[in-house]
């Protein structure tokens, strides 16, 4: 049986890169992925201690499908603003798009 | 009889229509009233069959109104004979006024109206009729006071008839007090107000029985009559000097009063007193002395009104109240002594007025008093019956005269006699008609009022406590058919007197209800012959169930003297007015004084101004400075000033420290606002890179710090 920490520990490296991702990066739709990244860290992580736990309740599993349908719902909403700043400014330059803050 | 209720449901319904639709029907509204009050006749007449057919009380309508208590409001309706032959007196006599009416009110802007409220009283004056509760009795008893007050004030551009309606309103009201304090007495002792509960036998001696003593009577007598000799010395003297000879007066006559009565304490049984407060509600609505004093006035009335309100029915509400509580007037002699007096002393008072009268409608109204009286008198002596067939004869013939009157002064214009004359030969079926009435009232033989008056004074005659009640009814017989003959005389005899007037006889539909009651005016008596009286023979004491009274049986000496009064006032009235020959002038100089006195209606308005008005708008001006100055200015403005300082002062508080506690909180916000709003660059990195920072700096506190 792979232990826990291999585990934890790809999921620490899943999310880092998300991070890096999300700090290093300019365009929207890389920024959403580098989100999924980090989501599906945490799923990792999520199912990992459940399976170690072998409780009778399947909580972690069933929280990372809540998961994986949020991060769904998510990229759809993102996507759509993502394509809507895109008609209204011909970029997705996430730092140019700062014409809503006061 | 379950259909009795029908009877005064009718012409309210008549009202309610005639109220919202006169408008649409205006000159066709007299038919839904007279429609209304012929079914009413109608319904009577069957009530009258089945009740004969029954052999005796054959209908006890009653039903719960409303629960107090544990108890419950009972109302409902009886009929017996008494009910029926008010029923007929009434129906018959609203119908015939409402289709006098007709022609009388024509062409008067109120026309509709007139009829509404006729319809309505004759509601109320029904279920007054049938009423078996006390509670129904007097709030009929109040309707139609109303009614009466609408009617009396009908023309209330003119000022004199609405003072008229106010005057008949207020002092009806002081009787209504009376009224209702015997009902109350009644309840409280009987636990009910319903006749039968009334009238049970164990209750009423336990009524009797209950003595209660009313202390210093004659010292509380000395004052008023102090009070009144002052008020009438006031009145009379119209000088210069009139005030301390006035009191003089009044002083003198308390001195002597006070001297003769003031040990004097009077012990009557609850029965006599709650006989005694209903007898007060009687006097008020028959015009009993000393609450008289409106019946005249109310002449300002439309004369259709005078006939049916002020004559026949509303007036004999009084009456009918006494003979329908009879068994608790009967049950104590003292109260029906009480009635006697009041009632014979009203006979004659009001008759004297009567004498002197110019006005043709004022010496009806004051006939009409004196002949309240006289079955007052009659109740009191005793005379059950003969009392209630003078209300019926008398309802008849004084409709029949009033409504003659009302076509007198359709005919002419005026009600002053001294205008008049001669109108025989002009306006023949009315001095027809009107020479009919006239003859019943002073009872001349044949004639309805003969027969009631015949046994009135029978009654009277065979009375226990003495025979000064009969001669109070021979004197009154003597001076109505006087001032009877002196009427006719000076209105339809002779010449004419004004050339300006240019009378005529009146329409056939005034004429028809004059015939009928004209009619009625001489068949009435025939119901109540001596000796053979159908009317005595359902009407009488032993069918309310009281026992042992003595029948009187008919003595020729009382017939005799009774009509010869009649005759004699006839025959000495003809010969004054009729045939001059006998002169009174030469006792003008030594009795002038009692003319003026008489003419002056014994000063009872000027007395009444004097000692009830005057003081009572004293206090009513002291109550209304107080109310001015004490609890207007000094409490209720003095709260509204503090008020107003008060907020003053807590505006301020609430400008400067609630206010500023709020601004506060929104300037605190604001700045924290604009110092904070720096955090959002626009630029998502910072964002993520502040919540990265931050998480690590928490894991670093919850995991490691602590």
């Amino acid at each position: 049986m792979v232990p826990l920490s291999w585990y934890i520990t790809v999921s620490a490296a899943l999310f880092s890169l998300g991070l890096f991702g999300m700090m290093t990066r300019r365009n929207a739709i890389a920024l959403l992925m580098s989100i999924e990244l980090m989501l599906n860290a945490a799923n990792i992580n999520l199912v990992a201690f459940s399976s170690y736990l072998r409780g009778p309740a399947l909580t972690g599993q069933i929280f990372a499908l809540f998961v994986i349908t949020l991060a769904a719902a998510e990229a759809a909403v993102g996507i759509a603003i993502v394509i809507n700043v895109y008609r209204a400014v011909r970029h997705i330059n996430a730092d140019d798009v700062n014409l809503m803050k006061w | 009889m379950h259909l009795a209720w029908l009877i005064p449901i009718l012409p309210l319904a008549a009202f309610l229509v005639i109220i919202f639709f006169g408008q649409n029907l205006k000159e066709r509204s007299p038919y839904v009233g007279i429609a209304a009050i012929a079914g009413s006749f109608l319904v009577s007449c069957y009530a009258a069959v089945t009740w004969l057919a029954g052999h005796g009380k054959t209908g006890d309508f009653i039903c719960n109104w409303a629960p107090y208590g544990s108890d419950m409001i009972r109302v409902g309706f009886s009929v017996d004979a008494l009910t029926i032959m008010m029923l007929f007196v009434v129906t018959v006599v609203s119908m015939m006024v409402q289709i006098f009416s007709v022609g009388y009110m024509h062409g008067d802007k109120r026309f509709p109206r007139f009829f509404a409220y006729l319809s309505l009283f004759t509601c109320a004056m029904l279920s007054l009729v049938i009423a078996n509760t006390l509670l129904l009795m007097y709030v009929s008893w109040e309707l139609v006071g109303l009614t009466s007050y609408l009617l009396i004030g009908f023309w209330f551009e003119k000022p004199e008839a609405m003072r008229a309606a106010k005057k008949a309103f207020l002092v009806t009201r002081v009787g209504d007090v009376g009224f209702f304090l015997g009902l109350l007495l009644l309840y409280a002792n009987v636990g009910s107000l319903e006749l039968s509960k009334i009238f049970e036998h164990h209750t009423l001696i336990a009524m009797a029985a209950k003595e209660v003593s009313i202390p210093a009577i004659g010292a509380i007598a000395a004052i008023i009559l102090g009070i009144f000799s002052y008020g009438f010395a006031a009145a009379a003297l119209k000088g210069a000097k009139r005030l301390p000879i006035a009191i003089i007066a009044g002083v003198a006559v308390f001195a002597i009063v006070f001297a003769l009565m003031h040990s004097l304490s009077v012990s009557l049984s609850i029965a006599a007193i709650a006989a005694l407060l209903l007898f007060w509600g009687a006097m008020g609505k028959s015009a009993q002395f000393p609450l008289h004093v409106w019946l005249p006035d109310a002449m300002e009335g439309p004369t259709p009104v005078s006939a049916l309100i002020h004559a026949a029915t509303m007036v004999a509400a009084g009456v009918y109240l006494v003979a329908r509580m009879y068994p608790v007037f009967h049950i104590d002699q003292r109260a029906l002594m009480v009635v006697a007096a009041i009632g014979a002393f009203t006979a004659l008072f009001a008759a004297t007025m009567g004498l002197v009268m110019n006005d043709i409608k004022k010496v009806l109204a004051y006939s009409t008093i004196s002949q309240l009286g006289y079955m007052m008198m009659a109740l009191g002596v005793g005379g059950y019956t003969a009392g209630m067939f003078h209300l019926m004869t008398h309802a008849y013939f004084k409709a029949n005269l009033f409504l003659g009157s009302g076509s007198v002064i359709h005919g002419t214009g005026t009600q002053d006699m001294r205008q008049m004359g001669g109108l025989r030969k002009k306006m023949p079926w009315t001095f027809l008609t009107f020479a009919i009435g006239t003859l019943a009232l002073a009872g001349f033989p044949g004639f309805a009022g003969f027969f009631s008056k015949d046994e009135i004074l029978l009654t009277a005659y065979h009375w226990e406590y003495g025979k000064i009640i009969f001669y109070a009814g021979l004197a009154g017989a003597f001076m109505t058919a006087f001032y009877m003959t002196r009427l006719v005389a000076m209105t339809f005899l002779g010449k004419p007197r004004d050339p300006s007037i240019h009378a005529h006889e009146s329409w056939k539909v005034m004429l028809i209800p004059l015939f009928i009651l004209a009619f009625l005016s001489i068949a009435a008596g025939y119901i109540g012959i001596p000796g053979h009286s159908i009317f005595g023979h359902y009407i009488n004491p032993e069918v309310i169930g009281i026992e042992g009274m003595v029948e009187h049986h008919f003595s020729l000496v009382v017939m005799l003297l009774g009509t010869l009064a009649g005759i004699v006032g006839i025959g000495i009235a003809s010969l004054i007015w009729i045939w001059p020959v006998l002169k009174f002038d030469w006792l003008k100089p030594s009795f002038g004084w009692v003319q003026t006195i008489v003419e002056n209606k014994y000063y009872m308005d000027e007395i009444n101004d004097i000692v009830v008005i005057k003081p009572l708008m004293f206090v009513n001006n002291a109550m209304y400075a107080f109310d001015r100055w004490v609890i207007d200015y000094a409490i209720v403005n003095g709260v509204g000033w503090f008020t107003l300082i008060l907020s003053r002062f807590w505006s301020v508080f609430d400008k400067y420290v609630v206010d500023g506690l709020v601004n506060l909180v929104a300037e605190t916000s604001k700045i924290g606002g604009r110092v904070l709003k720096f955090t959002q660059t626009g630029i998502v990195q910072q964002y993520a890179a502040i919540t990265v920072i931050c998480v690590i700096l928490l894991s670093w506190y919850f995991l490691i710090l602590r």
